[in-house]
């Protein structure tokens, strides 16, 4: 059975240096590094020393809160370096990689298993952490069951993968991932496809089959859950990404953690984007390079444009990600730049600026701020592309101001920060909305849990 | 390039220091600043509040220079009416003539001087004093205020309002962004309240009626409103065309409502101001000047009625006279002070025009309501968020309360979630 969504609200972003569709295999890495700032809130604990040797899958830390959640290493070799920050707080994980590579096996589950015993071997090989919550936007808490679980397979992001492309051929793993998931919920897992696209979900079972059609942010899983299930104060869902079902998919099947996943290299500074078949963790300029990039002044984006985390071209692909941007860095004057006529940018107004006029022109869009950080001036904008059944305004000015009554009537329960990336890259005022929403977040979660 | 390079090491230097906001301000007007993302968006869209702003000014520049001219027209032509000849307005014959420029340059740029001059200097005062970069929103402002002042206010008025207006108006509340009250309205309203004597009656509103009054070569400056609302309708001799074109007396940049239309259509399509405030306030403006003119057809008002004048003025002509078409396109749509909600916006927008129709007919001491209603409606605009807000809100809570019914998953929990909210 499959029911139509259609978003009406939105912009997509249109930019150049989408992917080619062919894929080479990336150069394997010497070091693989795992940045823990992308597990939000988690406090870890180490369970081995600088300079111990590991295998692959083999569990590098654990979780304080939940101490089951196990957190493991994407390869066998030395716990090399181990980065700490502020108040010796861990940054990232460094695995210098083995020639022999060994991996921990664990005993795959069978169509019998019962949901504690996939919940169990989710979490001690280290594939709980692609589970995500909504509330809060955190890995999911394995002790609350979810209403429902949501899978978006539907690509608005700026440059983002095409997921009928990377997935080819992984019907069987996704197939697995999502009977096991169908186990850990009372309610339904669903799955949002491209109205008209031919996604490898079309056939899938035990699901509950969305289609989708509208611009960015239609492929948000946070839009379809408005649309969907909404979640109410209490309620807990699920996310999940479709790149990441691959891996739970394989480790039901085989009993294996295969952190190996295909991902695209994109953005106007990559001289050829495609894909890449490459492992998470791994250094960017494995892949990076063998591609090439056009100038000097870049900046490399661990996800896609609005969302995504900047890294370097010595950084590491992310836990969760499959695209990799590389877009020019904005560091530069312009003259009169915030008067004269633009043609070659983006905007959502038509105060001397041209791209209403080509809708479906591509652009090459660097980093610049394009103009200084204000209070909230302008209104209404952010409606516009804001297709969730909340007031955006609002809900930011209530996150600023801490009001805890207002963040929780207003809908915060229902967003992740991500949600707020159209809006935050519209704002004429240049306020850190996606921040705002974080800090929010974390708020309510810090009082009320 | 050099100048660029020499700017930049310049802004470094600056950096942290007390006068570094005053550097940018100026920097920023120059280059558009080298900025990039540090959280969230890696890329963002070119509009910024320097270009929205100059957006609106530009909306404002065809209503200035025509403001400019018709300072002139109109002085020449209450002299010569003051002689015994009536003048018949013609836009290349008697109206875009030099010698109507160089009177009106000479009266109004001296008000877009003050106004900015002390304006901006407050501006920059607070910036370097609360550390804060230099906010765009006295640019529209500063523009404003010459606008809807009568052409002969004396300047040291003008900067006392000024100063007031952008101190009390706007600073106290942190800027522009956080502040109640429009701007420019309250420096109007401060003129009005302070200066009564001055700021009201028949003589303001031309160049040098003041100063020539009571003598042998006294001339009259009295508006259209002024005339209606005194009941001396068969003594004013302005056609409808003469109130569409704008030659008719006024403040400086009211009085044309072809250009103030173009503005605000202009404004539309930049998508800068609401189109929601400026429909519903038109039709606020017409329903209610429909019911006064109901009400003289009726007969409940009769030609001894003092309000006889104004009530029986057909309604759709309240939007040619006075400031009702400018206080709809360019101080209503203002986005800081006015209702923030889509749905708040049709309110806001309908209570401008209908209140505006109201004050202006009922105002023994002014003819004039527009400044007053708006004032009046940003003071109620976030009252009509909220209660469109609640709406929002209880939906989300119906939603709970309905989910809570469906035990989606078993043993209990659906009771358990109640008992929470409960």
């Amino acid at each position: 059975m499959s029911k139509d969504i259609r978003i009406k609200k939105g912009l997509n972003i249109n930019l150049i240096g989408e992917a080619e569709k062919s894929i080479s295999k990336a150069v394997v890495s010497n070091v693989y590094a795992i940045n823990l700032l992308e597990f939000h809130g988690i406090t870890p604990k180490m369970l081995v020393k600088q300079g111990a040797e590991v295998k692959a899958g083999e569990p590098l830390f654990y979780n304080k809160d939940v101490e089951d959640m196990l957190f493991v290493s994407p390869v066998s070799g030395e716990l090399i370096e181990v980065e700490r920050g502020a108040r010796r707080r861990i940054l990232s994980l460094k695995i210098l990689a083995d020639k022999n590579q060994e991996s921990i096996a664990h005993a795959p589950v069978s169509s019998s298993s019962s949901a504690e015993d996939i919940k169990a071997l989710l979490l001690k090989s280290g594939c709980w952490p692609f589970i995500k919550q909504r509330p809060y936007d955190i890995i999911a808490n394995p002790e609350v069951a979810p209403k429902a679980i949501f899978v978006s397979a539907y690509v608005t992001s700026p440059l983002a993968a095409n997921l009928e492309f990377s997935l080819k051929g992984k019907d069987k793993e996704i197939q697995a991932a999502l009977n096991a998931l169908n186990k850990l919920t009372p309610g339904k897992v669903h799955v949002s496809i491209g109205k008209g696209e031919n996604s490898i979900f079309s056939g899938m079972e035990g699901i509950e089959l969305h289609k989708v059609s509208g611009p960015h942010p239609a492929g948000l899983v946070g839009t379809q859950i408005n649309r969907i299930d909404p979640i109410n104060k209490g309620e807990v869902a699920w996310t999940i990404t479709p790149q990441d079902l691959v891996v739970i998919g394989e480790l039901m099947l085989t009993g294996k953690y295969n952190p190996e996943r295909v991902i695209a290299l994109v953005g106007s500074s990559v001289k050829a984007p495609k894909y890449y078949t490459t492992k998470i963790g791994s250094e960017v300029s494995t892949f990076l390079y063998a591609s090439g990039v056009n100038s000097k002044n870049f900046r490399v984006i661990n996800g896609d444009v609005l969302t995504g985390i900047k890294t370097q071209p010595d950084g590491h692909l992310g836990f969760y990600n499959n695209t990799v941007s590389v877009i020019p860095e904005g560091d530069d004057y312009e003259f009169f730049g915030w008067n004269k006529p633009v043609f070659n940018k983006i905007s959502s107004t038509r105060s001397l600026t041209f791209s209403w006029l080509q809708p479906k022109k591509k652009y090459d869009l660097d980093t610049n701020t394009n103009g200084e950080y204000r209070n909230f001036v302008l209104t209404g904008f952010y409606e516009e592309v804001f297709p969730l059944d909340i007031y955006p305004l609002q809900l930011l000015k209530a996150c600023m101001v801490q009001d805890i009554d207002e963040m929780e009537q207003l809908g915060l329960y229902e967003v992740a920060p991500e949600d707020f990336a159209l809006t935050e890259f519209i704002c004429v005022s240049k306020q850190p909305h996606q921040q705002i929403i974080r800090e929010g977040l974390d708020l309510l979660y810090k009082e009320i849990g | 390039m050099s100048l660029k390079n020499n700017l930049h090491q310049l802004k470094e230097k600056y950096r942290g220091k007390k006068m570094a906001p005053a550097f940018n301000a100026l920097h920023t007007f120059l280059y558009s600043p080298n900025e990039t993302t540090h959280s969230g968006s890696h890329i963002r869209a070119v509009d910024d509040l320097k270009r929205t702003m100059n957006t609106v000014i530009m909306a404002l520049v065809p209503v200035l220079i025509f403001g400019i001219f018709n300072a002139g027209y109109q002085h020449y032509a209450a002299v010569d009416a003051a002689n015994g000849i009536i003048r018949e307005a013609s836009l290349f014959g008697n109206f875009l003539t030099w010698d109507n420029f160089i009177m009106g340059a000479w009266t109004v740029l001296p008000l877009v001087i003050v106004s900015y001059g002390v304006g901006l200097a407050i501006e920059f005062l607070f910036a370097v004093m609360k550390g804060h970069e230099v906010e765009e929103g006295y640019l529209v402002t500063g523009m404003l205020v010459p606008l809807i002042v009568p052409v002969d206010t004396p300047l040291w008025m003008l900067a006392v309002a000024v100063a007031f207006g952008v101190v009390i108006g706007k600073e106290v509340f942190g800027g522009t962004g956080m502040n109640i009250l429009n701007p420019a309205l309250t420096i109007r309203a401060f003129l009005f309240f302070a200066y009564p004597t001055w700021m009201s009656g028949d003589k303001v509103w031309v160049h040098q009626a003041v100063d020539l009054a009571g003598g042998p070569d006294a001339i009259s400056g009295e508006t259209v409103l002024g005339f209606l609302a005194q009941g001396k309708t068969s003594e004013m001799s302005y056609s409808v065309a003469d109130m569409f074109y704008g030659f008719i007396p006024g403040s400086v940049g009211e009085t044309s409502t072809l250009l103030i239309l173009l503005g605000g259509l202009f404004l539309l399509f930049t998508k800068v101001a609401s189109w929601r405030i400026m429909v519903s306030a038109v039709a606020g403006s017409l329903i209610m000047g429909l019911i006064f003119n109901v009400a003289v057809s009726a007969g409940w008002i009769t030609e001894t009625s003092t309000f006889y004048g104004l009530m029986s003025f057909e309604y759709w002509k309240h939007l040619l006279v006075g400031g009702l078409a400018f206080g709809i396109v360019y101080m209503a749509t203002d986005p800081v002070t006015g209702a923030q909600t889509n749905r708040g916006k049709w309110i806001y927008g309908f209570f401008i025009g209908l209140i505006s129709v109201l004050i202006r007919v009922f105002n023994p001491a002014y003819p004039e309501g527009v400044f007053l209603a708006i004032l009046l409606m940003n003071v109620f605009a976030p009252t009509i968020d909220h209660y469109v807000v609640k709406g929002n809100i209880n939906r989300r809570l119906k939603r709970a309360k309905n989910a809570m019914v469906l035990p989606t998953d078993g043993e209990g929990k659906a009771e358990k979630l109640k008992a929470e909210t409960v």
